[in-house]
């Protein structure tokens, strides 16, 4: 990647987040929304639900963090939805900017919105008794397996965006898909209380290995497996392996897509 | 006038060939499924001058800057503008081209200076350049009130404004503009056509489209009118006007049913077959050099027509536009659906 192509996505990136000083709402998502959901469901679910080996809390936080993070992708898929929409983007189509240049200015932009998300979902947990009792190794691998999973995700969102077209329709599409994904696994309750269907989906679903693997590496409590599959029997190997892919797959059909669109 | 642009030293910039500043352009197609947009379009522009693109809606004018400005990819076909090839060196072609599109392509959510900013930034200028190049052009487009306000709340005319500044951050060798004065007031639009002027005084090749014939009167050295995609004239606007007869002559008539007899009645004047305006009651004859007003009036009076007001004028675009298109729709009567013909 050189440096010009960095430069340039720098500058877009800056773009973004003038958008962002501009309607401040957008960065609800990203700020008050995983703060309520952190919230809302360690005091309301939390009386109810037993997990083996912590508390709630404890079991809580991996769950919301990869749920938000996921979420997070309909954001740069609203963005770049508004920008093939409007005439800005023959402009940028006109500069000598490189068209990677462009998604990757996106990128940048939305990476910060999920360092941000991040660093909110774990203070709020620290403050009301969300503790690790893992190495700092851990800690910080599992950091960076979350940092991988925004990339993944705002990657797929870019490839969402080019392929919906219309900033509206981005976000039905995005909760089909995301709110399923996320629910129908170990995020908030332990599969072993779902019908056995669902327990099924929730064992083969790359959400559930993801947050199995944030848990385990922050040294939360997991919930015991009841289908057995490799990936969920090996979140964190399993996690790495779902995230390298996920961000192959979103960079390189977030690229391919957008030449598509904006070839005529 | 301006200080020289300062490129960044890891984007070096290939010189074109000597003297091939312009546009060169041929048997350039486009095809939109079985519509052909744009078709043998061919043109040569020497530096340093404008080409003025003239044509109805949907004529062809907007697929053919898209093409010149690598937005689009030509079907068939070839054209190098500032001396590259536009489908092969696309973005060097990009780097020696400024471009205002019929649609502003302005950020509706930045101010003005930072959207010129961001684009300066991109052509690769050093953060303070930028802002400096882009308060000037502000300036000069009469924009500076305005500059920190959201480009969401412009007018239509002062988003425009503002898109032809974000052309010139670049100082480009070539550029484009897609109807620049459609929306401008007359005061906007004069001042532009002098900034134009002075640009192309210190080389800068243009193209400009326009719906305006008196606009490509004033600023085109060279103007081409496409009707459906096709070229049907192309020349100084001096040529154009004298191809179809330097003058006019308006014939004002008071009774309506007496439209056609008169049109009979001025062909022995006619360089080429009068034209009937019937909403007006006007009837447009190109006149053969030399033609006596007195004369005519005698034989419209010997033939019972009564005609209100006879003017003498010079030809303007206007008129070749009618003649020009006039011709081709009745030769082409059937172009609308081309299947149908064969
Ligand atoms: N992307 C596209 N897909 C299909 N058809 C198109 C597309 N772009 C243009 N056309 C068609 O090509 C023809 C020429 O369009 P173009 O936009 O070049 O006209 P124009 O001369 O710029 O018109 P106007 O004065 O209205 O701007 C029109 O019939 C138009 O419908
Ligand atoms: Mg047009």
């Amino acid at each position: 990647m050189s440096t010009s192509v960095v430069r340039d996505a720098s500058v877009l990136a800056r773009r973004n987040l003038e958008h962002i000083r501009q309607i401040p709402e957008k960065l609800t998502n990203v700020t008050v929304q995983p703060l309520m959901f952190v919230l809302l469901f360690s005091y309301v679910f939390g009386g109810a639900i037993r997990v083996e080996g912590g508390t709630y809390k404890e079991f809580l936080l991996g769950g919301i963090l990869i749920q938000t993070l996921a979420f997070a992708m309909m954001q740069p898929a609203t963005s770049i939805a508004t920008d093939l929409q409007e005439g800005v983007i023959d402009r940028f189509r006109s500069l000598p900017t490189r068209r990677s240049a462009y998604l990757l200015g996106h990128y940048f932009a939305e990476m910060i919105g999920s360092i941000v998300t991040i660093a909110i979902l774990c203070g709020t947990g620290l403050l009301i008794g969300w503790r690790t009792s893992a190495s700092i190794l851990s800690v910080a691998q599992g950091i960076l397996l979350l940092l991988v999973f925004a990339t993944a995700m705002i990657w797929l969102g870019l490839w969402l965006g080019i392929f919906v077209r219309s900033p509206d329709a981005v976000m039905g599409i995005g909760f089909i898909i995301v709110f399923p994904a996320t629910f129908v696994s170990n995020a908030f309750v332990p599969p072993s209380s779902m019908p056995g269907a669902l327990q099924w989906f929730a064992a083969v679903n790359p959400v559930s290995v993801f947050i199995s693997a944030v848990r385990e590496l922050f040294g939360n409590p997991l919930t015991p497996v009841t289908k057995h599959v490799w990936p969920i029997d090996h979140p964190v190997p399993a996690a790495w392996i779902y995230s390298v892919a996920l961000v192959v797959l979103g960079v390189v059909s977030a690229q391919r897509q957008y030449k598509h669109r904006t070839t005529e | 006038m301006y200080e020289t642009l300062v490129r960044d030293t890891d984007q070096p910039v290939p010189q074109p060939p000597v003297g091939s500043g312009g546009v060169h352009v041929t048997g350039l197609g486009k095809r939109f499924g079985d519509l052909w947009a744009l078709r043998n379009f061919s043109i040569t522009v020497t530096p340093g001058t404008v080409l003025g693109l003239l044509g109805h809606n949907g004529a062809g004018k907007t697929t053919a800057i898209r093409i010149l400005t690598t937005l689009s990819q030509p079907t068939e076909g070839r054209a190098t503008v500032a001396g590259f090839d536009v489908v092969r060196d696309a973005a060097t072609v990009r780097q020696h081209i400024g471009v205002a599109s019929q649609q502003a392509t302005v950020d509706g959510l930045m101010s003005a200076r930072l959207n010129l900013q961001t684009i300066g930034r991109l052509y690769g200028m050093p953060r303070r350049e930028a802002r400096e190049r882009g308060d000037a052009l502000l300036e000069q487009l009469d924009l500076t009130s305005f500059a920190d306000g959201l480009v969401r709340t412009y007018s239509g005319g002062m988003r425009r404004r503002l898109d032809l500044a974000a052309s010139l951050m670049n100082r480009p060798a070539v550029l484009f503009l897609d109807e620049p004065t459609t929306g401008l007031d007359p005061l906007s639009r004069s001042s532009l056509w002098d900034m134009l002027r002075d640009l192309v005084s210190e080389g800068t090749t243009v193209i400009l489209t326009t719906q305006y014939l008196e606009e490509a009167d004033q600023l085109a050295d060279d103007i081409v009118v496409l009707d459906h995609g096709e070229t049907v004239a192309h020349g100084t606007p001096q040529d154009l006007k004298s191809r179809i007869g330097e003058q006019r002559l308006d014939v004002h008539i008071s009774d309506i049913t007496q439209l056609v007899a008169a049109q009979q009645t001025l062909l022995p004047y006619a360089d080429s077959e009068p034209i009937i305006d019937e909403a007006e009651c006007v009837i447009t004859v190109p006149i053969k050099p030399g033609t006596r007003i007195v004369d005519v009036v005698r034989t419209l009076d010997d033939a019972g027509i009564d005609a209100i007001d006879v003017a003498r004028r010079e030809a303007t675009l206007d008129d070749v536009f009618v003649a020009l298109t006039h011709k081709t729709q009745t030769e082409r009567p059937n172009n609308a659906s081309p299947q149908e013909q064969s």
